[in-house]
């Protein structure tokens, strides 16, 4: 049955999913920023900053929503998290910090690219770029793997699957960007290096995210899924091969969307396994019905807003 | 220093950074629009130079706010996690609209920022109008969940727990309105006077620039109409307080001894240990005057409560005497320039300069008098801020790397901000 609180705990995951697909990408870009290289180092810079410009700033919304949401409907699982994974969630901060302003200034200094200070920005947005999706990937892990509430505030996700599940969401993020990158270019070549880093990307998350299963083989994680995710990798790959770049797109996409619904899916009832139920943390059902109009209200005056938004930028 | 002055101080500092930043969000897109729409009456260029120069130092400021606000929601669990656990589902809703603005905020400011040329001009004018609208609502709507602080309703305490949760009457408390009035004056009070003053110093070192004067008189129109209303706000503020919170405005006058035809106290070092005030300048029933709209009313003194139940006296009494003696005096410089402008005779530059930092020391002195005289407490009659803190050690760690994280962008920011605003333009732009 669907209740309120299913509704919530859907709509954690999908602002949750959002900021995957959205800032996940901005991190991705990132990495590519700080691996440039190559005869066309510096057309792949401006292209990175061309495509994130306009819109990072909004794509940390999503990140608030599920603060919002964790604290509003669920407020003991929030206090649980923000205690357990203090730590970790800290550094991420200062990455966003870091990494947000490194940006900003990069992109309005009016210094040329070769001034010292230019690639100290440079450096700091790298930097940033890496430790804050290492580290929200350490943050899920940690609450997959059952490790929230723990015992110090360091063993609760200061351990082998957190931490590899932290460098598998850095390369799926490389990846997802990289797949997202080809499409924002009409120059075959610079294309063309955005495709064979995204195929790296390809090998390696992949290969961290055996390293993840193998690390944590009681999760359970329906086979069905596992499936999926392998077969959508596959067509990835396929396509990134054969130059189909919507299709590459939409399966990054949707490979990211079936790693996080996959987890939720098979961590649900919990939301902080294997004790604390999405019910047992519920806010009152006065708070979640009024959560949830918000959310409709919201929806209603975001979404024309953000497809103008997309409409002015992204279609030329 | 323990966990919980680590935890409060980061808090305060956080806070203290993106404030500025949330008051030029707030107060920018107005100085934009009317440049903007001056340029669209007039079609003189000057004024889209300007509503551009304009437009690119709010978005780097709007860019630094944004993530230090994406920091302040995740602090408010990080560092007071019961807080949250208690206050989050009554005081959700504003977060969740502030939330929505904001995006709505950073979506039409992305279009106006790099959408001059591809939309139409009605359109942009527009997005600026939504830019405004989301920016101020975002500023009250947190100043919203900040009087639930000082005025909790909207639940019912049972065994403990907060239960019969009414959002909307949490969000609508009795602080919302005097408090999100006096903010949103004084943001575009403090942003007014502070853009007023750079252009003031460009035009010092450069009299004949167009560019300057014109900003300098826009600038000045907004900072000064909010500086000459801010003190009819206070009012509202001031009265409110000493009805619901009379501890909180006991500190801020040091105020001791209940007494009826209570004085005003201007000035003056309090001495907490023999609860009395040196120095002092007492003006005869102005407090009950003030407070209460009657010369002969009850002011209840410290005296009247629990030691334990005390704010910090001399912090909250400082920091109210630099708000009021702050806003008095740009009051007044409101009045004269305001003359100045009538007999057409050019504007006092040096006192401008002077008065740019002003309004934003008043607005986070005022700050500090909300927030340190609601201390002890961070649920005011409910949660006492010792309760809230997070029981992970070691807090002087973080708040050390925000502060020196906080300082780097600060310096970073106001260099920035030197490259691009205050650098005149070429004068075959403006002429």
């Amino acid at each position: 049955m669907i209740d309120e609180v299913t509704l919530l705990a859907t709509a954690l995951m999908v602002s949750l999913i959002l900021y995957a697909l959205t800032a996940g990408a901005d991190f991705g870009g990132g990495v590519w920023d700080m691996l440039s290289g190559g005869a066309r180092k510096s057309e792949q810079r401006h292209l990175i900053a061309r495509a994130l410009a306009p819109i990072w700033e909004a794509n940390h919304v999503w990140l608030v929503l599920v603060v919002v949401l964790l604290f509003v409907a669920f407020p003991s699982a929030f206090a649980t998290l923000m205690i357990w994974l203090h730590i970790p969630l800290t550094i991420m901060l200062v990455g966003i910090v870091l990494r947000g302003t490194a940006f900003t200034f990069r992109h309005y200094d009016p210094l040329g690219e070769t001034d010292p200070r230019m690639q100290r920005w440079s450096l700091q947005f790298a930097a940033a770029s890496v430790m804050t999706p290492i580290m929200l990937g350490v943050c899920v892990g940690a609450v997959a793997s059952g490790r929230v509430p723990g015992t110090t505030f360091t063993d609760s996700w200061w351990h082998g699957f957190p931490v590899a599940l932290g460098f598998f969401t850095l390369a799926l993020f490389a990846f997802l960007a990289a797949c997202y990158l080809p499409l924002e270019t009409d120059d075959p070549a610079l294309q063309d290096d955005f495709r064979k880093r995204a195929l790296g990307a390809a090998v390696v998350t992949a290969l961290l995210g055996w390293l993840c299963r193998g690390l944590a083989p009681h999760l359970p994680i329906p086979l069905g899924i596992e499936i999926l995710v392998a077969v959508i990798g596959v067509l990835a790959v396929g396509s990134l091969w054969t130059r189909r770049y919507w299709l590459a797109r939409s399966m990054a996409a949707l490979q990211v969307v079936t790693i996080l619904w996959g987890w939720g899916l098979s961590q649900f009832p919990y939301i902080l396994p294997p004790t604390l139920t999405f019910h047992g943390a519920a806010a009152p059902q006065s708070v979640l019905r009024v959560m949830l109009t918000a959310l409709g209200v919201g929806g209603v005056l975001l979404v024309p807003s953000f497809l103008y938004l997309y409409r002015v930028f992204k279609r030329q | 220093m323990s966990d919980l002055l680590a935890a409060r101080s980061q808090m305060a500092m956080s806070l203290a950074f993106h404030i500025v930043f949330a008051v030029v969000g707030m107060a920018m897109p107005l100085l934009m629009l009317v440049a903007e729409g001056l340029w669209l009456k007039r079609g003189d260029p000057v004024y889209r130079i300007l509503a551009e120069r304009w437009s690119k130092g709010t978005a780097i400021m709007f860019a630094v706010g944004a993530v230090s606000g994406t920091v302040l929601s995740f602090e408010l669990g990080l560092l007071w996690p019961q807080f949250m656990e208690y206050a989050g589902p009554i005081i959700g809703m504003p977060f969740s609209l502030e939330g929505l603005a904001f995006f709505l905020e950073a979506i039409f400011l992305g279009v106006y920022l790099y959408g001059w040329d591809r939309v139409p001009r009605s359109a942009h004018f527009l997005c600026g109008v939504a830019v405004l609208a989301s920016g101020t609502m975002s500023g009250i709507l947190v100043v919203c969940a900040n009087a639930w602080m000082n005025h909790p309703v909207g639940f019912q305490l049972v065994d403990g727990r907060p239960t019969d949760i009414d959002p909307l009457q949490a969000m609508l408390n009795p602080g919302s309105f005097a408090q999100g009035l006096h903010m949103t004056i004084a943001a575009f009070q403090s942003v007014g006077f502070a853009v007023a003053g750079i252009h003031a110093f460009m035009l010092l070192k450069d009299r004949q620039n167009r560019f300057h004067r014109l900003a300098l008189n826009i600038a000045l129109l907004v900072g000064g109409v909010a500086a000459l209303v801010q003190p009819f706000s206070g009012d509202i503020s001031a009265r409110l307080v000493a009805r619901t919170q009379p501890v909180k405005l006991a500190a801020m006058e040091s105020h001791f001894k209940t007494e009826a035809g209570a004085p005003l106290l201007i000035g003056g070092i309090p001495d907490v240990e023999h609860e009395t005030v040196h120095f002092g300048i007492e003006i005869p029933y102005g407090l009950s005057l003030l407070a209460f709209h009657d010369p002969h009313a009850v002011v209840r003194g410290l005296a009247d409560f629990p030691r334990d139940e005390w704010p910090p006296v001399p912090i909250v009494h400082f920091a109210f005497q630099i708000m009021v003696g702050i806003g008095t005096g740009m009051a007044l410089l409101a009045l004269y320039c305001f003359w100045r402008l009538f007999v057409g005779k050019e504007q006092p530059l040096g006192l401008l300069i002077l008065a740019s930092p002003l309004g934003l020391i008043a607005l986070e002195a005022g700050w500090v008098v909300t927030e340190v005289g609601r201390q002890p407490w961070i649920i005011y009659g409910f949660m006492r801020t010792s309760e809230a803190v997070t029981p992970v050690p070691n807090l002087i760690v973080p708040f050390t790397t925000f502060s020196l994280l906080y300082l780097g962008l600060a310096f970073t920011t106001l260099s920035l901000l030197g490259a691009h605003v205050v650098r005149s333009p070429k004068a075959r732009e403006v002429q």
